[in-house]
């Protein structure tokens, strides 16, 4: 198996000694809860069962590797998960299905995807595709590693669309999440990012951030936090940035398991069940985006590939057997997890789902 | 039975089971104080947890800690915040010194 950077294991804190539920014992979690279903909520609001339109986004999960090991990860990412990472042969299969299927957007997600051997090779094949948008789900610490001092020009040399974690604009709830010392190590990669140009009018190096709430609420108005963070940054740090997107903590791995160990998860998913917002299911990312996981598996989304809900159809459930008549119009799989993606403003890969929460 | 059970906050609605009319007004314009205005939702929230901290209602304080972290504001903030509403309690306590004194004033020698 490939591990590139086994120095990562030096800058991040340790794993924590949590209990580790497996996906069959989390969605059983979910299951027992007293919050209405998923479908109820759907029902109730008079809208029909969720179903998979256009192929638009093709979001690979390139592993489970991370030099980080954030308390929210719905993945269980971290240093010592050096097994389930992507091989090249997944690659070349993913690259063949964005040949065939032209999805404008191809996101790279992890653990940290560039700590993936194959990450950099990957990239540049598939923006030799004419592929519109790739995107690297960046968790800002791994620019700083030692193996990975080019990584910054090497994203922008692609046009890499950078899509970088940033919870909030202090160290205490960034660090509460994200590890001691991942504000200020965060703060020097957005410089080092600012300095090649990303965040920047006139580049075309769009920087984005992405904020999970640092604890069991929901997370704030993404407008309005949006200029919050653009202030302050700016003035604090003088460190600019394209857009804020907002993500809901979701009730998956390592933040169920948070809420489990403070007794919390009833409470977390009814306020869930409560800020349910119809406006928000037609925006829901599962409507148009495939998942791979490292191994190949397919998923509606990044949720459910962590809970190993595979696509509904059984033929076609891996990317080497992918066939988009098949895909297209399934059904999407569904259970109690998914009341985070539409809660209050909803929540995405590319943050809310509607334009208020109702 | 006892004191502020940490379930009642969410039975509020139930204050206006005899009097419905009242109650009913009473929501509307709590949800209309708290809507975008003049002041954000955010500034609007770390005042309710100030003014929470100073009438001492443990639902209020519950409620608008989580409703400050919902609206973006930080436990620097919130603390800020509330150290506002102590210093205006204290400040009261003892502006009413100038009372005292000039009541001693009056009648000692």
């Amino acid at each position: 198996m490939d591990v590139p950077f086994p120095s990562a294991a030096r800058v991040a804190p340790p794993a924590p000694r949590h209990r580790r539920l497996s996906p069959e014992a989390q969605l059983a979690e979910l299951a027992r809860l007293s919050a209405p279903t998923f479908q109820a909520h759907l029902a109730r609001a008079g809208l029909p069962a969720l179903t998979a339109g256009p192929l638009r986004v093709l979001q690979v999960n390139v592993g489970k590797l991370c030099n980080q090991t954030c308390r929210h990860c719905h993945v269980d990412a971290g240093p010592h998960q050096v097994e389930a990472n992507m091989a090249w042969p997944t690659f070349a299969a993913c690259l063949e299905v964005a040949r065939a299927a032209r999805p404008p957007v191809v996101d790279l997600t992890g653990g940290a995807p560039e700590l993936n051997a194959h990450f950099r090779r990957f990239v540049h094949e598939v923006k030799a595709l004419g592929v519109r948008e790739v995107i690297d789900r960046c968790n800002l610490t791994v620019l700083l590693l030692p193996g990975q001092r080019d990584l910054v020009s090497f994203l922008a040399e692609h046009g890499v669309h950078v899509v970088a974690s940033l919870p909030a604009v202090n160290a205490a709830q960034t660090d509460a999440q994200r590890g001691d010392g991942v504000f200020e190590r965060s703060l020097e990669g957005l410089r080092r990012l600012n300095a090649a140009g990303y965040g920047q009018p006139g580049t075309g190096l769009e920087l984005t951030l992405m904020s999970n709430p640092s604890g069991a609420f929901l997370p704030p108005p993404q407008a309005a936090q949006e200029a919050r963070f653009k202030a302050l940054l700016r003035e604090r740090h003088g460190i600019v940035f394209t857009r804020l997107v907002e993500l809901t903590n979701m009730p998956i791995h390592r933040f169920l398991e948070f809420l489990l160990e403070r007794d919390d998860l009833e409470r977390y998913v009814g306020a869930l069940s409560q800020a349910f917002n119809p406006a928000a299911v037609g925006g829901l990312m599962c409507r148009d985006t495939l998942s791979v996981g490292w191994d190949g598996r397919l998923y509606d989304c990044d949720f459910n590939q962590m809970l190993e809900l595979e696509v509904a159809p059984a033929e076609a459930r891996t990317i080497f057997t992918w066939r988009d008549e098949l895909l297209a119009e399934r059904p999407i799989r569904v259970a109690r997890h998914c009341l985070g993606c539409t809660a209050g403003q909803g929540s995405s890969c590319a943050g809310a789902t509607s334009a208020s929460s109702v | 039975m006892t004191y502020y059970e940490h379930g009642d906050l969410a039975r509020f609605p139930e204050i206006g089971k005899d009097a419905p009319h009242l109650a009913e007004a009473f929501f509307a314009w709590y949800g209309k104080v708290f809507a975008e205005g003049a002041l954000t939702k955010r500034e609007k929230s770390l005042i309710a947890l100030a003014v929470a901290h100073a009438v001492q209602c443990p639902y209020c304080i519950d409620a608008y800690t989580t409703g400050c972290l919902e609206t973006g504001s930080n436990l620097e903030e919130m603390t800020e915040a509330l150290h506002v509403a102590a210093a205006i309690k204290g400040g009261s306590a003892l502006v009413h010194g100038v009372q005292m004194r000039k009541k001693a004033a009056q009648v000692s020698m």
